[in-house]
């Protein structure tokens, strides 16, 4: 599900950069606060567990596809939330640097899909009341089933949330109803897989090391959330009405699309090819541009031996 | 499980081309991350039809492999790795655009062709950006630089731990997995009681590991802060390469160059 720099526009890309920086300086700010930042080595190990782990598949019943852990649910209920936060940043990070998954431009949101919706949203709004103050006294069943609900309510918002910074981006000509049908079905088998995967590692750690719960996971209190996950769909629904308003492609492009309007004058600024002298002139700089930019590599390379 | 050993040795092997002395190693780490964050900004920024214009900015990335010594290979190896997204949902594009933008010798080619080559050719270029970023850099060196430019020091140093840690704990689940395969008689797929019970020990073999660690460096005089090598200078080389760049990029992004020279090219033709 990672977001791809390629589908995003600058506004977008940037807005969600804001949110997940504001995120994580909150984050970082708690942590230290509580004098959790002794955690560091296990947190880097963690998130080496988790980058580990992602490249572990299990089959999933019935079908012939295999699923891997997202981990964002996990460590936040191991760690709570703000350490799970960071986590899942460097994680993220680390793919998008090394392995192209994702962007640097599209870090920011996938930063905000994968690691805020499921570690605050997931855990705090779905997980934390559904299991009550104490959730070492829950039976597995409850365990399990809120374990699933939150893993599959942060897929959901995440999917969601891919669908919407896409279509505001409007690199994309998917339309809005299509792109959610394709995602949130998915999403929601996915979400469930995960759930289940997620409820069987914690069941047995729970059975293994009942410790473990007790002395690391901290409570932490819902208010600032509630204002953070306000402040941030305030600021992502301005700026995407703004952008939506002021650039015809995306959302209204893709609605004037399915309501049979098209809009030809848009195409034709951008390459304004219509007879061929015109084309030509442009695959012959595009083929002189190339033979130009090899040659200087090409050169360079022969230079620096 | 081999494919956590591919994964470690690509994670290794980008790395590796850092410790190279040429020009682009000796740059300080801010001049380039930098230059790469308003290079993508630069390549996002186009128009969605846009192809053309795009194809100069392919000169940054192929100036840093050449300069950096990375071969051309396991970037585009690398490129091929992490396409699909991109190419998963930039395919719908054909299948929805299909009013005529481009007439190419009396061929008509659809916007969602034109756009989706667009979307590719976005993704190649940031994508090798960012993967060159890293090969030229090195990790630590970009990890300190992130802290100079206002980073948090609690991700970069989780990113260093990350970094370094994720090739033990990808050791111990290589060889868990090895373990599981050669006792489950040529069943490759793993169900789900059973992930659960190796994820499990994997996290408690990390749990204690992490303990051990945390112990050890207590007792050097950890205090939160993982210290580097590098004193990072900010020299007139720096502030020249930024500029450059820059200049370089703005100028790509105000004028379509190859059409420029088509147009040059055409004229010089009789």
């Amino acid at each position: 599900m990672h977001m791809a720099d390629a589908l995003i526009s600058p506004v977008v890309g940037a807005t969600m950069w804001v949110a997940a920086g504001a995120t994580l300086a909150y984050c970082s700010r708690t942590l230290r606060q509580t004098r959790q930042e002794q955690l560091a080595p296990l947190m880097g190990v963690l998130g080496a567990f988790i980058f580990a782990a992602q490249m572990i598949n299990f089959s999933i019943p019935l079908t012939g596809s295999s699923g891997h852990l997202g981990g964002g649910l996990l460590l936040a209920i191991l760690l709570g939330p703000h350490a799970a936060f960071v986590i899942i940043t460097s994680v993220l990070t680390v793919q998008a640097l090394f392995f192209g998954d994702g962007g640097l431009l599209a870090l920011g949101a996938n930063i905000c899909n994968l690691g805020l919706l499921p570690c605050f949203v997931g855990y705090l709004l779905i997980y934390q009341p559904l299991l009550g103050p104490d959730p070492l006294a829950c039976s597995a069943r409850r365990v399990g089933i809120a374990t699933a609900l939150a893993a599959i309510g942060g897929l959901q918002l995440g999917a969601f949330s891919v669908v919407m910074l896409t279509l505001f981006s409007g690199i994309s000509s998917l339309p809005v109803d299509g792109f959610l049908l394709l995602m949130q079905p998915i999403h929601l088998a996915i979400g469930l897989v995960e759930g289940l995967a997620t409820a069987a590692i914690v069941l047995f750690l729970r059975r293994a090391r009942p410790d473990l719960f007790s002395s690391i996971a901290p409570a932490s209190s819902i208010k600032p959330l509630l204002g953070a996950v306000c402040l941030a769909t305030a600021l992502t629904a301005g700026v995407g009405s703004w952008f939506a308003s002021t650039q015809p492609d995306g959302l209204e492009w893709s609605i004037a699309r399915t309501s049979g309007a098209t809009e030809q004058t848009d195409h034709a600024r951008s390459w304004p090819a219509v007879d061929t002298s015109t084309s030509l002139e442009g695959l012959l700089g595009a083929a002189a541009t190339l033979s130009l930019i090899l040659g200087i590599g090409f050169l360079l390379r022969r230079l620096s031996k | 499980m081999s494919r956590i050993d591919d994964t470690l040795r690509e994670l290794r092997s980008l790395d590796s081309f850092a410790a190279l002395p040429n020009t682009l190693t000796r740059l300080d780490p801010r001049a380039k991350i930098l230059a790469t964050f308003f290079y993508i900004a630069v390549v996002v920024s186009f128009d969605r039809y846009t192809i053309l214009a795009l194809l100069p900015l392919a000169v940054y990335p192929v100036i840093l492999a050449a300069l950096g010594d990375v071969p051309p290979s396991l970037i585009a190896r690398k490129l091929l790795i992490a396409s699909p997204f991109a190419l998963m949902i930039g395919i719908f594009n054909p299948l929805l655009d299909r009013a005529p933008l481009v007439d190419l010798f009396g061929m008509d080619i659809a916007a969602g062709w034109v756009s989706f080559a667009s979307i590719l050719l976005r993704f190649a270029l940031t994508v090798s950006a960012a993967l060159l970023l890293v090969a030229t850099t090195g990790f630590h060196r970009v990890c300190a630089g992130l802290n100079q430019l206002g980073v948090p020091r609690i991700l970069t140093t989780q990113l260093l731990f990350l970094f370094r840690y994720a090739e033990v704990l990808a050791g111990e689940a290589s060889r868990m997995g090895t373990a599981r395969e050669l006792r489950a008689c040529g069943r490759r797929r793993l169900n789900l009681g059973v992930y659960a019970g190796l994820l499990g020990h994997l996290l408690l073999r990390a749990l204690e590991r992490a303990q051990r660690i945390h112990l050890a460096m207590l007792a050097r005089g950890f205090d939160g802060e993982m210290r580097g090598p590098h004193q990072l200078a900010w020299r007139r080389t720096d502030m020249f390469f930024l500029v450059l760049c820059a200049a370089c990029f703005a100028l790509a992004r105000s004028i379509d160059l190859p059409r420029a020279l088509g147009h040059i090219l055409l004229g010089a033709l009789p």
